[in-house]
């Protein structure tokens, strides 16, 4: 195993380790992002039919808050005993760093999405399984987009007073291309005759919004986290 | 590393001074006290010898390597800082192994175990670290600095909390890495503790460094000289 990859898969083990101890992250982005799309299903699905493309909208809605949610979590826990600082000081590849954290991110968002796509299908009258390689092809490229750019602004904002308010105001829009190509592949597959040709339109949309961002974080981890 | 020069090194936070014109050399073997009040710069100043914060001003060279080399430097630097960087849902062992892995140790098992012997917290091993008071979690936390062996060794208030045992624990602790050939520095209040464990002491008042005489009585009456000359 090369070093990077040494690296990533200590700090996801020890991540992964953390929370199977603790399970507050899991269980805090799991019950916000149900209640979200419990609450908006109330409100937007009459007589068990839901206002048309509102069931994509809810889906990246939820996939969005509860990972800023899980984002904030994660480094809140890194910086309550200033581990980062020890993770920094360490003689490791700052890249392998976030990778690793990112990683970890990833692996829990993706828990909470394998209980979000199916009750959004239930709720919403969604046509999740249909297409379910392509809808979960789109589901993943669009949480490495976000999370790539989240790990990135998170661990930034570890040392700033106000960072639970900067994170959303600095993520969010720019994350708005991935929750827009998000949310319109996703509407693809939605349909009653789901558009694959759309939905894979979009999801290379995403493979490119997801290249270019991780790059980018990767490139500027190093510098951004040296003061 | 056998020599830490650290050349006219200054650092600004917008318009505040945190440091200015910090300049010394010191040799492997020795133990250098950073003194001063609250609020004096002696964090910051940890925090630029480990590479965390860049100098607005100035240059630190750890031998002939300097920050820039990255994992060449941070390889040779063990820190202990006054958060005990330790993760509370892990176990002692799991801490310890955690940080061996992340260094790339090799037999990681061994280190670790030696690591909880010389702690004495052997029997806790696999107990959550948050379970522990705060002078258990700094001698795993100082195992955990120490892991590497480090030929720097930085340390923040590493008396804090400790009993008397723990205390002169300590002491020896640091004694013997002295004895093995480090150049540790360390920022602390406790001078009682440290007066005759220091090789040198380095008094920061307002961020600017104050002439120690090297004579004069205590650590404790050169400090308050130096206070009071600030």
């Amino acid at each position: 195993m090369s070093a990077f990859a040494r690296i990533v898969w200590v700090i996801v083990k020890k991540d992964l380790t953390v929370e199977v101890r603790s399970l507050e992250i899991l269980s805090t982005t799991m019950f916000f992002a149900v209640t979200v799309v419990l609450m908006f299903s109330f409100g937007l699905v009459v007589d068990g039919r839901p206002l048309n493309d509102v069931a994509a909208a809810i889906l990246w809605v939820a996939i969005a808050f509860s990972g800023t949610l899980a984002l904030g979590r994660t480094f809140e826990r890194e910086r309550h005993n200033d581990t980062l600082r020890a993770l920094l000081l360490a003689p490791a590849d700052r890249p392998a760093l976030y990778m690793g954290k990112l990683l970890g991110i990833l692996l829990l968002m993706g828990l909470v999405e394998l209980v979000l796509v199916p009750l959004i299908g239930l709720l919403f009258n969604a046509p999740v399984i249909q297409q379910g390689m392509l809808l979960g092809l789109l589901v993943a490229a669009g949480t490495l987009g976000f999370a790539a750019v989240g790990t990135l602004f998170a661990a930034m904002l570890m040392r700033a007073r106000s960072r639970d308010v900067l994170l959303p105001i600095m993520l969010y829009p720019m994350t708005v291309p991935v929750m827009i190509a998000g949310v319109r592949g996703t509407a693809a597959l939605f349909q009653p005759t789901p558009d694959a040709a759309v939905a894979q339109f979009w999801l290379s949309l995403l493979a490119a919004f997801d290249v270019v961002f991780v790059i980018l974080a990767l490139w500027t981890f190093e510098p951004v986290m040296t003061d | 590393m056998n020599r830490l020069s650290v050349v006219d090194v200054a650092r600004h936070y917008g318009r505040r001074k945190a440091l200015s014109q910090i300049n010394f050399t010191c040799d492997a073997g020795e133990i250098v006290g950073l003194l001063g009040p609250n609020g004096a710069g002696k964090s910051t100043l940890l925090n630029i010898l480990a590479t965390l914060l860049a100098p607005s001003v100035g240059r630190v060279e750890y031998g002939n390597l300097i920050p820039a080399d990255g994992a060449a430097v941070r390889a040779q630097i063990g820190m202990l800082g006054h958060d005990l960087f330790l993760y509370p849902e892990l176990t002692a062992r799991e801490n310890l192994a955690f940080f061996g892995h992340l260094y790339g140790l090799g037999d990681v098992a061994a280190r670790v175990r030696a690591a909880l012997d010389r702690s004495g917290l052997a029997g806790r091993a696999d107990d959550q670290v948050g379970g522990f008071s705060r002078g258990m979690r700094q001698r795993v936390a100082l195992e955990r600095a120490l892991l590497h062996d480090p030929k720097l060794i930085l340390l923040d208030e590493p008396f804090t909390g400790l009993d008397q045992a723990s205390t002169r624990a300590l002491v020896e602790r640091l004694q013997d890495r002295q004895r093995a050939g480090c150049l540790i520095v360390l920022a602390t209040h406790d001078l009682d503790v440290v007066d005759g464990l220091l090789t040198r002491a380095l008094f920061l008042i307002n961020g600017r460094q104050s002439i120690d005489s090297r004579s004069g009585g205590s650590l404790r009456e050169r400090y308050q000289q130096a206070v009071a000359g600030a």
